[in-house]
């Protein structure tokens, strides 16, 4: 290890590009050991050494902190007190370790030797040892004979580089093929359309003009598996309208009921639900990347993201009033994927 | 080769035989022989790597706590815990398990609190460890692997991160899931398939919480220690770099030994960065999942974020428009076997930004090795400023990264300045393209401004702020002239020119050399050269101005 001050022996070994060495200044060397008050002054020394020993101190105060907390504490159901006692273990544990950490670092600061000094750096790899370790696998090679017998070379290629497959292709039980799974949702013929979450279904003459209700379909709630795949598809959203303001599509004329429309509630940009209704500008927009949709132009996007209009829901009343389906969605809902024609 | 070595040492306290127990079986003496006094270079940006290993240790010492309490399963339930606004409602076991840890494990809230502020400090300072890295220059020859496996780390931090966001299975995390769903759809060929696979079935399925679950806890915390052991390896094998000033070059290295003072440091601040995270555990509620209530594919609030780190891709998403000028950006390709989508609008933004930011991260250090031509080892770091074109290219990254950011926080940009929603997203569009560009001009300037002004001072020392008047009448300022230690810090850097193309040994230029020397234009054509001690002679000695003696001080004159 070297001392202070060497900086000068071990100048100039690099060549610099541009300069020459003649043209540069001198490395002057490490500066100076500049004497701190602890190293001057014994008085000094002994106050960093109380200090050290208050911080210390802390931390044995924060830990007895922490215990008071945690039996001290009475947790009565209210969110008021679990957050009191995570506050006082919180501030326990923060001062236990801050005590110790501080304490440390300011007695190697104030009290430890702080010349800083010079060492040199080895070669990572000495030409040496190249010369040696390519010895070396020669060696090794030649006495497996591979260079020599390409057949077991070959053979051995091709065993190695099978063999993993197996592993890859266990993978294949992960999870069923999809089929056409994305292609259909709960909905169908004469299902209800009812409150999420409630249930309850839903009279025409319940949805006013500028009013937005979230749907689902009836007895998605009484399902007692797949409830929340079929959920994450079937979500639809309801708005009544001015029947003037709709603009369908030949085709569509009778998918609503007297202005009443509903859309999937999937975003079509990656499938978040679109949740916010704005009124006045009969806007959809998504909470996620924003995506807005107009409702009088078929859900088309007007601005953000995604592409694609949302998904109409054709709906009818049956015999007693209640708003139904005519059918499922006519396409996939939700984001796009390769297969979706 | 045989010798049986026979000690004669019999230590004499029963600390002592135990330790010369062990060391005869071990060797641990030569181990600290080679340790003990290891000499480390000390900066306060050398301590962002202290502390990502340092948040990482929590974070398994946090995780570990909260697995003995969680419950991975997807299985319905009904709560019935402590927290009554829930009573009866239906959830997922994973929900409930992470509401009882936080509501009837004593200490289980702040646990969650630990681990999950430390997940944020964890994969702040391994990016700002990188950003260090970069700027500095730390990359170059030898520690280019070394690069390498801190941009897996980056990753993996990531990783991490996401996964363990997604247990709760709350309402945020479910959601985050699906639009990692939607985006695993976007995948041509093959994205169905995986989005299938993942989930088990259709999103959102029973399995997914409890596959997240091994791969937070088992497999990437298992990578990230293996690169963290061959991250930490390296850095043994190649010493610390340090920066430049008095008595350091390429050749030693200087600082302080290992024992006792900066292993004292380093350990004292292991301490206090896990103070720091329990305070903010303490004082700062994050991720309270009982607000949000358990997964549901219906509800959703505006407004909420996801962790910081995602916020560049879920930004891309948000930034990219589903039509460009009226061409609509989703694509139906006829095949002859049928139609398929291929939806560029999520595909695009989902690969892109990051595909560029990491390709150019991982290949950077060979980048500017095959520009320099410069193969010699490099242990001293630059100051930013010395190297400005690598700077501003960094300064470009970061802008390019922080407006993908910046737009994963459209909406509450929008309502907190009260403007449109789409002005911001048109806005940041814009800086998408020209933020990079302009960081990378302004940087660059910025750069060679703060080199002349270092050669200013080295050559004219320091404004003192003191106004004197000479005797006919002048006011002048008087400066203070460096000591030959500071000014070693300004002048002691290589400032390389650009290298034209040089023929290979048929003696030809090729066109890559062409190129090569093209870019090695880019870089070095502004340049401001080091001062030399010539120049300072000649400061010295201008005429214009009187020499006065202010004070007693040998090393003041007056300059212009
Ligand atoms: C490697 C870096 C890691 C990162 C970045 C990370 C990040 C996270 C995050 C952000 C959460 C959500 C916390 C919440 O708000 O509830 C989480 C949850 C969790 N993590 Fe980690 N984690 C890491 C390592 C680990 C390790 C090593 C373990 C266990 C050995 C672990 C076990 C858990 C458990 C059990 C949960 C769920 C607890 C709950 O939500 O109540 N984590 N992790
Ligand atoms: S999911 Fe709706 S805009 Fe992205």
């Amino acid at each position: 290890m070297g001392d202070h001050g060497d900086g000068h022996s071990e100048q100039g070994a690099v060549a610099k590009a541009g300069q020459s060495v003649a043209e540069k200044f001198q490395d002057p060397g490490i500066p100076p050991h500049r004497p701190r008050l602890a190293d001057k002054d014994p008085r000094a020394a002994k106050r960093a050494e109380r200090q050290v020993a208050i911080l210390f101190g802390i931390s044995v105060l924060g830990t007895l902190l922490f215990f008071w907390a945690y039996f001290g504490v009475r947790l009565d159901q209210t969110v008021a007190t679990l957050r009191l006692q995570n506050l006082l273990l919180g501030l326990g544990t923060g001062f236990a370790m801050l005590g110790i950490g501080t304490g440390i670092v300011h007695w190697a600061k104030a009290l430890m030797p702080d010349h800083e000094v010079s060492e040199e750096r080895h070669e990572i790899r000495s030409e040496a040892d190249r010369v040696a370790a390519v010895k070396i696998v020669d060696e090794i090679l030649d006495e497996t004979g591979i260079k020599r017998r390409p057949l077991i070379r070959n053979t051995l290629i091709g065993a190695v580089a099978l063999a993993p497959l197996p592993a890859i292709a266990m993978f294949r039980d992960l999870g069923p093929l999809p089929a056409n799974a994305l292609s259909h949702t709960m909905w169908k013929e004469g299902t209800r359309l009812v409150h999420d979450p409630t249930g309850t279904p839903i009279k025409a003459s319940d949805v006013t003009i500028g009013s937005a209700f979230h749907v689902i379909p009836d007895g998605l709630n009484e399902m007692t598996e797949g409830k929340l795949e079929a959920k994450a598809k079937a979500v639809v959203l309801l708005m009544r309208l001015n029947p003037e303001l709709l603009h369908p599509s030949a085709g569509r004329e009778d998918w609503s009921h007297d202005g009443i429309v509903a859309y999937s509630k999937i975003c079509t940009h990656v499938g978040c639900p679109v949740a916010l209704y704005e009124q006045q500008t009969h806007h959809l927009l998504c909470p996620c990347h924003q995506s807005t949709f107009d409702l009088t132009q078929e859900c088309k996007v007007i601005f953000g993201p995604a592409n694609r209009p949302l998904p109409q829901l054709p709906i009818k009343i049956d015999s007693e009033g209640y708003l139904v389906a005519q059918s499922d969605f006519h396409e996939p809902v939700g984001p796009s994927f390769w297969e979706r024609s | 080769m045989s010798a049986v070595t026979e000690t004669t040492y019999t230590p004499e306290t029963s600390v002592g035989r135990i330790t010369n127990f062990v060391d005869e079986r071990v060797g641990g003496s030569g181990i600290l022989r080679e340790f003990g006094r290891k000499v480390f270079p000390d900066h306060w940006s050398f301590m962002f790597g202290e502390v990502a290993l340092y948040s990482f240790v929590i974070l398994l010492l946090s995780g570990t706590f909260l697995t003995f309490f969680f419950d991975p399963s997807m299985a319905e339930t009904h709560y019935n815990g402590s927290f009554v606004p829930l009573k009866g409602v239906e959830m997922s076991v994973a929900y409930n398990s992470s509401l009882n840890i936080s509501f009837d494990i004593r200490g289980g809230l702040f646990m969650r609190q630990v681990h999950h502020w430390a997940a944020l400090l964890f994969v702040a300072s391994v990016s700002v460890h990188m950003l260090r890295v970069f700027f500095t220059g730390a990359f170059r020859k030898p520690r280019e692997m070394n690069w390498v496996v801190g941009g897996v780390l980056v990753i993996l931090s990531m990783a991490a991160g996401f996964t363990g966001y997604s247990l709760p299975d709350d309402l945020l995390s479910g959601n985050g899931l699906r639009i990692i769903d939607g985006v695993i759809k976007s995948i041509p060929i093959i994205g169905t398939y995986i989005s299938f696979f993942l989930f088990g079935g259709e999103f959102p399925g029973t399995h997914i919480i409890g596959r997240l679950f091994t791969l937070h806890i088992l497999l990437i915390p298992a990578v990230i220690l293996l690169m963290i052991a061959i991250h930490l390896f390296m850095v043994v094998v190649h010493k610390h770099t340090q920066y430049p000033g008095p008595g350091r070059n390429d050749h030693n290295v200087v600082g302080y030994p290992l024992g006792p003072v900066y292993a004292a440091k380093a350990g004292g601040f292991f301490f206090i960065v896990f103070g720091v995270v329990a305070f903010m555990a303490a004082a700062f509620t994050i991720n309270p999942i009982w607000n949000y209530g358990p997964y549901d594919p219906s509800p959703v609030s505006a407004g909420t974020q996801p962790d910081w780190y995602i916020g560049w891709v879920d930004g891309a998403l948000r930034l990219m428009p589903g039509w460009l000028f009226g061409f609509p950006l989703e694509w139906h390709i006829p095949f002859p076997w049928g139609v398929n989508t291929l939806t560029l609008n999520v595909l695009l933004p989902a690969l892109v930004p990051a595909g560029i930011v990491f390709t150019v991260l991982f290949t950077y250090p060979w980048l500017e090795r095959w520009i320099t031509r410069d193969n010699r080892e490099h242990h001293v770091l630059d100051r930013p400023r010395n190297a400005p074109t690598r700077t501003a290219i960094g300064m470009a990254g970061f802008v390019f990264y922080c407006v993908l950011w910046a737009a994963a926080s459209s909406d509450l940009i929008a309502t907190h300045f009260f403007v449109s929603l789409n002005d911001v997203t048109y806005w940041l569009r814009g800086l998408f393209f020209l933020g990079p560009i302009l960081a990378f001009i302004a940087t660059k300037r910025i750069a060679l401004a703060l080199q002349r002004k270092d050669r200013e001072i080295a050559l004219h020392g320091r404004e003192t702020g003191r106004i004197v008047r000479l005797p006919h009448g002048e006011f002048i300022e008087v400066h203070a002239q460096l000591d030959d230690y500071k000014r070693y810090k300004l002048v002691g850097f290589e400032s390389p020119e650009p290298m034209p193309g040089i023929p290979n040994s048929k003696g030809i230029v090729t066109k890559s050399e062409k190129r090569r020397a093209a870019l090695s234009r880019f870089f070095f054509e502004d340049r401001v050269a080091p001062a030399t001690p010539a120049e300072l002679e000649a400061g010295h000695g201008h005429a214009e101005h009187e020499a006065i003696d202010p004070a007693n001080h040998d090393a003041k004159s007056i300059s212009h």
